[in-house]
């Protein structure tokens, strides 16, 4: 089981323009305050670093940082077979 | 339980603190057109630099005359759909015609250019397959997605490199339909045209181009950024509008594929709406024809954007890409592009006020789009209107004594 959410909090950093603590259960909209375009640009830069393809169908269900965590999970140990 | 409307809080308080003084975006009315470059907004004359009325054809005797025509020999509107009553000769020729100017077998035509891509893009790629857009992609393709029970994939902007990536990324497994813009409607950059349709044909995928903002506007007759790329044959499919250079309302796509007609089938957004009423038809079959036949208005337009373009950068403007048609000015400050917007609108200029999440960037844009219609004088109003007020809100400095 591999374990994205580490690497996805530094993603974050240099974009938490308002300094919130990242945590599982923070989310995109509320508490990091991205719009849809900075998520999208975001869910870019997961997909270089991890070497994976994160559909836009995968949104609407990925609110927090747990959920996008869990959903790269899946799709790396897709990608390993 | 909450009220529906509670989710536009946000939206609610996001427009109340930009500020307009009198006016925003939205309230502009177009009290009375004066020709394609001016109107009265507010009782005042007002030169119209962000209409995207490109070739100036909206009165053009030619395509005036063909809608009244049509108007007083097939009625105001057809009532139906191109499947049910909707389909009369008027429709088949300006396919007919749409289809000859690209060289293609097939067109169909839509109601609007939103439903060309709602149509085009949302039926042609199915559940099994992958769709390929570029980020800064118009709202119109990104619903498309929406619609589509395809796999939604997004590429870096204008980046070849990053589509090969994707596309490499993604295997050999699905069918994959990438879908561009010849130009950019924020900041008028446009495509690299040859780069993509290479990756594209390496990995087997199928091409659209949305040519929007280029039909009319690139090519030896107007075909689009295809067209002036010399690709046109290496793309499958390209859809447009008429409610820019043809100066109308509608939609349509061209292809060369052999089963494409079964989309008037297929497509949801052909079948259930109603047709294009026979007067628009008509004024957009004479316009496909002034624009595949007449280059002179192409040159103009394009003289009209250089001048635009050079005037606004000599005055020390950053604008968002070279010239194009569509000129677009970046104001850091957000209040700033606001009042700056107003304050053009209250000296008789008209451009479109464009700011996150409709910019790429993050930007705020006072976009000017000029038309083949406009005079060396009006492009000279623009520039001088745009420098004296942004140098008066010291946006611009002032001018070495």
């Amino acid at each position: 089981m591999s374990n994205a959410l580490d690497e996805i909090v530094t993603l974050i950093a240099p974009l938490n323009r308002k300094g919130v603590a990242v945590t599982p259960s923070s989310t995109f909209a509320t508490d990091l305050e991205w719009d849809s375009l900075t998520v999208m640009d975001f869910v870019a830069e997961m997909e270089d670093h991890f070497d994976i393809i994160i559909p836009l169908n995968l949104l609407p269900d990925l609110e927090t940082v747990g959920q996008v965590a869990d959903a790269v999970n899946t799709l790396i140990e897709k990608k390993n077979g | 339980m909450a009220d529906l409307f509670d989710k536009f809080d946000p939206m609610i308080r996001a427009r109340e603190a930009l500020g307009f003084e009198d006016t925003s975006p939205i309230d502009v009315v177009m009290e009375q057109i004066i020709s394609p470059t001016e109107a009265v907004i507010k009782g005042k004359r007002t030169i119209l630099a962000g209409t995207n009325n490109y070739l100036g054809l909206t009165f053009d005797p030619r395509c005036i005359q063909a809608a009244h025509e049509a108007l007083d020999a097939a009625g105001t509107g057809t009532t139906g759909s191109r499947v049910l009553n909707g389909t009369y000769t008027g429709h088949k020729a300006l396919e007919a015609a749409i289809a000859n100017l690209y060289g293609a077998q097939h067109c169909m035509v839509f109601s609007t250019g939103f439903l060309a891509n709602m149509a085009s893009i949302g039926t042609i790629a199915g559940k099994d397959d992958v769709i390929v857009i570029d980020a800064d992609s118009h709202a119109s393709i990104y619903d498309a997605c929406k619609m589509s029970d395809a796999t939604i994939v997004r590429f870096k902007h204008n980046d070849a490199d990053d589509l090969d990536k994707r596309l490499r990324r993604l295997g050999t497994g699905a069918n994959v339909l990438i879908v561009i813009e010849g130009l950019y409607s924020m900041l008028g950059d446009k495509a690299p045209m040859k780069e993509l349709v290479e990756v594209k044909n390496r990995h087997g995928a199928s091409l659209m181009v949305d040519e929007a903002h280029s039909l009319g506007v690139f090519g030896e007759t107007g075909c689009g950024v295809v067209q002036e790329a010399g690709v046109m044959h290496d793309v499958e499919f390209v859809v447009g509008t008429f409610s820019k250079s043809v100066g109308t309302i509608g939609g349509y796509c061209v292809s060369n594929h052999p089963k494409f007609e079964i989309l008037r089938l297929a497509a949801r957004p052909y079948m259930f709406t109603a047709s294009l009423p026979p007067s628009v038809v008509a004024s957009a079959l004479k316009a496909i024809e002034i624009l595949g036949s007449e280059p002179q208005h192409r040159e103009k337009l394009w003289r009209n954007a250089r001048q635009l373009h050079e005037g606004l950068t000599r005055a020390g403007f950053n604008l968002g890409a070279a010239p194009s048609p569509v000129v677009a000015v970046k104001i850091d400050d957000r209040d700033m592009a606001v009042r700056l917007w107003e304050q053009l609108l209250n000296n008789g200029v008209y451009v479109n006020l464009a700011m996150p999440p409709a910019t790429p960037q993050g930007l705020n844009l006072l976009r000017c789009s000029l038309s083949a219609a406009h005079t060396e004088e009006q492009v000279k109003t623009i520039v001088d209107t745009f420098e004296r007020l942004a140098r008066s809100n010291s946006v611009l400095s002032q001018p070495a004594a």
